[in-house]
């Protein structure tokens, strides 16, 4: 590793005097409570979602008291969470890199339809449950990460857009599946498999926690790696990533693969819960997960917004819904409520912002102070 | 030194009439703050109608400020605008508008994606509150206000395949067309050519014969002392003067505006003389540059003068693998490389300063901090897991804002709230953290003020005395002619020039310079040259018998 010191050899006297001269202008302003600070209050988008989180678990507490928070409810919201939470997490990667991805849920349907040949034995026959139940779960993550690659591929090297592109390979995944199907359901898997989907550990069920560790590694990798950096920089501004000498092109590989990946698990978790497997399960998370993306402040435009953001709305959003299944409304009103959290959460964080600013500054103003003189240097 | 302290505290406001010019636009006692920070204090300015007057001062010194305040962006705290004999104490955008006042900005704001004649007639055809687009009546606005500078341009063409020198035209045309009594033009020559230079600032001189006030803000102070009448001095949200500019020049001018003496170094190479460690060896890309042959010694600060288009960019582009030349070879220590993308140029030790700061130098959305260590986050990371070093990051951006002597609250600060001169010196910090060995440096100074350029041939000529090699591209003959120890005239994609330390130590090889990069024929430049070495001799001849 290259020492990173900035030692000039022979330097000057006179930068050398300078420099200490105006030492007290580069001093960090403050580097405590930085994590906390750095995860929500410098974060406007995180704040006003942290605040429409707590006033929307209050509300729930008053209207519906314990049939919200019962301990069935909370289960059974944390089994609904992890199918559509992954395809968020996915989406998210695609908005990191300036890009989108449609074909999660087709990638999702098409792994989970192979994952079903596999488990009813329609595919590779004569073997045992186990391995069966093994074999299915590697070939469809590894089949989901190539049809990521592949979409990665098209918009890296032959400069296709990504909404054009993975509009195409949209339709191409699920064309195979219905090729393979001939649009029917793929039924009969092992009970061991399953009994995964509904399995719990100390009643939180399994593949909630499967999720919530999807999550912590996505998280890790993007703050606290080199990659996740480059992977950022390169979303915010492309083309000063590739001046900086950062590949481009490996960037949006890794994330489209990377999304791949996690439309495997979300498929795995879907024909888990279903018990069977079809083309067009969870056809409406597409545009769900853009809802999420965006209301968890993953910018569009690439380059901004962390993963607790997505758990943060994936969790808001299943209150909202079994908040309406209390009331006993219509399904389609969820739709209604997905599009009000939109608009609030969007006007709030405006709001936020301004809001934010004068509290910034104002507890930014005595360590922004200067010794006077540093500036006329 | 002491002569100009003293005008200083004296400076008279530029009073006194002597061709009745109409008065304008006046500006009284105008104060504005943004927060604790005092941007205008107390102005006092007039603006007369068939005169250019140039607003003249650093980054941040107020200029920009004073402009939002008279074309209603801005309100001021205090003081009143008069603009034709009405006093305003804070002005609209509309209002000012109305009063014939027009700004034209650095990015121009021009719809891209439609025509020339569409461009100068929609403000005009906005007023007229038409429901229907009258295709007749836009040719006629736009052939109208094209004749009266005296301009010929295609209609037609749509504005993104124009050049900026177009876009620049189709702006002024706008704002005429607008009945323009008062025209603001910030940093209009930054992206021109010097002949685009001439043909603009011509048009501007036959505005001002029209009648108009013309405010000229400008870094480029040989065209500050061509073009305006008189030149007013902004420091640190105060007004210094108003000068004619004729009783200006140029060190006085930039004493004015710092508060201290500047004049550039001359750079002399002290290391030793080695043979080179990179060389060119008939380099060729179809269509950019032909037959590039270059050697590049440490300690050589090469620079790269001639017209857009030259060739040198794209050149400097191979060089760090994003143009791949078609034959030709470098060599580095001897051995031929293939510079395949920036990530082997870094590799190599080859750093490049692109020319647009904004887009391809910066993440202004990002800290300092995140910008200095862009090209370094793999020297940054753990070797197992790739964790990142967030403490070594802070430390080496703390060192470099040390070093760089760039001027910030923290390293925390974003990247895009920065002065030019002081995001400048942030691209500079992101590339000495991989240590190069060549730094490409691609127009580093544009749109940058005085201070922080001296500041950057500093650390330029500092660099190259500790051995690095430097291969700076510029407009500015100044600049090359004061940092380079060899200089590399670009003509048409070929180098056709390169003079070398002996050649540059002629005074007259500026005038060599000029003729060569405009029309390509070397005899020529050096008749003219050489006309111009004689010239000099009668006159101090001349002088001589005088006494």
């Amino acid at each position: 590793m290259k020492s990173l010191h900035l030692h000039v050899k022979g330097q000057s006297a006179k930068l050398m005097a300078e420099s200490q001269e105006s030492a007290g202008a580069g001093a960090p302003a403050s580097t405590q409570n930085s994590w906390f600070k750095r995860y929500f209050i410098a974060d406007a988008n995180l704040n006003a979602l942290c605040f429409v989180f707590i006033l929307m678990a209050a509300v729930c507490a008053l209207a519906f008291g314990s049939s919200m928070y019962s301990g069935a409810n909370l289960q059974s919201m944390a089994f609904q969470i992890p199918e559509f939470g992954l395809i968020a997490l996915g989406m998210m990667l695609a908005f990191l890199v300036g890009g989108i991805d449609l074909s999660i849920v087709a990638n999702a349907c098409l792994s989970g339809i192979i994952a079903g040949f596999i488990l009813t034995g329609q595919w590779l026959p004569g073997l045992e449950e186990g391995s069966r139940i093994a074999l299915a779960v590697v070939i469809a993550l590894t089949l989901s990460t190539l049809m990521g690659l592949f979409n990665g591929i098209l918009i890296a090297t032959c400069a296709v857009s990504s909404l054009i592109a993975t509009l195409g390979t949209m339709t191409f995944y699920s064309g195979i599946g219905m090729a393979l199907t001939g649009g029917r359901s793929v039924v009969g898997f092992p009970d061991s498999f399953t009994s995964m989907g509904i399995a719990e550990v100390g009643g939180v069920p399994l593949i909630f926690i499967m999720f919530i560790a999807v999550m912590i590694i996505m998280a890790v990798m993007l703050e606290k790696t080199g990659n996740g950096r480059k992977l950022y920089l390169f979303g915010g501004n492309p083309v000063a990533s590739l001046f900086s000498g950062i590949n481009n092109k490996r960037m949006n590989l890794a994330a489209f693969t990377a999304i791949g990946f996690l439309a495997g698990l979300a498929g795995l978790t879907i024909i888990m819960r279903v018990n069977s497997a079809k083309v067009g399960y969870g056809d409406a998370y597409v545009f769900q997960s853009l809802i999420v993306c965006v209301i968890a402040g993953i910018h569009p435009a690439g380059g901004r917004g962390k993963v607790i953001g997505i758990g943060i709305t994936t969790v808001l959003m299943q209150m909202a819904a079994s908040s309406f299944t209390i009331l006993q409304l219509s399904p389609y009103t969820t739709k209604l409520i997905w599009g009000l959290m939109l608009i609030l959460v969007l006007g709030l964080t405006k709001d936020g912002r301004k809001l934010l600013n004068m509290l910034s500054q104002s507890l930014k103003k005595p360590a922004a102070r200067r010794p006077a003189g540093s500036e006329d240097a | 030194m002491e002569e100009y302290a003293a005008t200083q505290l004296r400076a008279e406001p530029h009073k006194g009439d002597p061709q009745g010019l109409p008065l304008m636009v006046e500006a009284i006692d105008i104060t504005k703050t943004f927060g604790d920070f005092k941007a205008l204090d107390n102005i006092n300015l007039m603006f007369k109608g068939g005169e250019i007057h140039c607003l003249a001062g650093e980054n941040g010194s107020g200029k920009s400020t004073l402009v939002k305040v008279i074309s209603g962006i801005y309100t001021p705290d205090k003081g009143t605008i008069v603009v034709n004999g009405r006093n305003y104490s804070s002005i609209t955008p509309v209002q000012s508008m109305h009063e014939g006042i027009q700004v034209i900005y650095q990015d121009l704001s021009l719809f891209e994606h439609m025509s020339v004649a569409e461009n100068i007639a929609i403000g005009k055809l906005r007023e007229t509150n038409q429901r229907l687009v009258n295709w007749p009546q836009i040719y006629e606005i736009a052939a109208e206000q094209l004749s009266r500078i005296g301009v010929n341009l295609d209609l037609r063409q749509e504005l993104r395949e124009a050049s900026i020198s177009t876009k620049q035209l189709t702006a002024i045309c706008r704002a005429l067309a607008m009945d323009a009594k008062v025209l603001f033009m910030d940093e209009p020559t930054t992206a021109l050519t010097s002949r685009e230079v001439d043909r603009l600032l011509a048009v501007m001189s036959e505005l001002k014969k029209s009648g108009l006030a013309i405010i000229f803000i400008s870094h480029k102070l040989d065209e500050v002392f061509r073009i305006s009448d008189v030149v007013t001095v902004f420091r640190d949200g105060r007004k210094i003067g108003d000068f004619p500019s004729r009783d200006l020049n140029q060190r006085r001018l930039s004493y004015y505006m710092t508060g201290r003496e500047i004049s550039y170094p001359k750079y002399q190479r002290t290391s030793p003389d080695e043979p080179s460690f990179i060389e060119l060896k008939d380099l060729c890309k179809k269509g950019m540059y032909e037959n590039i042959s270059l050697k590049l010694r440490k300690g050589d600060i090469t620079g790269c003068i001639g017209l857009l288009g030259s060739g040198r960019t794209e050149l400097a582009l191979s060089l760090f693998g994003l143009n791949r030349p078609d034959s030709g070879q470098i060599l580095i220590d001897g051995k031929e490389v293939s510079i395949s993308s920036p990530t082997t140029a870094m590799d190599h030790g080859i750093a490049l300063l692109p020319e647009d700061r904004a887009v391809q130098g910066l993440f202004l959305e990002r800290s300092i901090a995140v910008n200095t260590t862009a090209a370094v986050i793999k020297q940054l990371c753990s070797s197992i897991l790739g964790f990142f070093d967030f403490k070594k990051e802070r430390s080496a951006a703390v060192d470099s804002i040390k070093r760089l002597k760039i001027k910030t609250t923290s390293e925390d600060k974003l990247s895009g709230e920065l002065s030019g001169g002081n995001q400048q010196k942030v691209v500079l910090a992101k590339w000495l953290l991989t240590k190069p060995r060549l730094f490409i440096m691609d127009n580093p100074t544009v749109g940058i003020d005085i201070g922080s350029k001296s500041e950057i041939y500093e650390i330029a000529q500092q660099l190259a005395h500790q051995g690095m090699a430097i291969l700076l591209l510029s407009d500015e003959l100044e600049e090359l002619t004061s940092n380079c120890n060899r200089i590399a005239v670009f003509y048409h994609g070929r180098i056709i020039k390169l003079l070398e330390e002996d050649e540059l130590k002629d005074p007259h090889t500026a005038v060599f310079i000029n003729a060569a990069i405009a029309s390509g024929d070397i005899a020529k430049a050096q008749a003219a040259a050489k006309a111009a070495r004689a010239g000099a001799a009668v006159q101090t001849s001349a002088a001589k018998e005088g006494k």
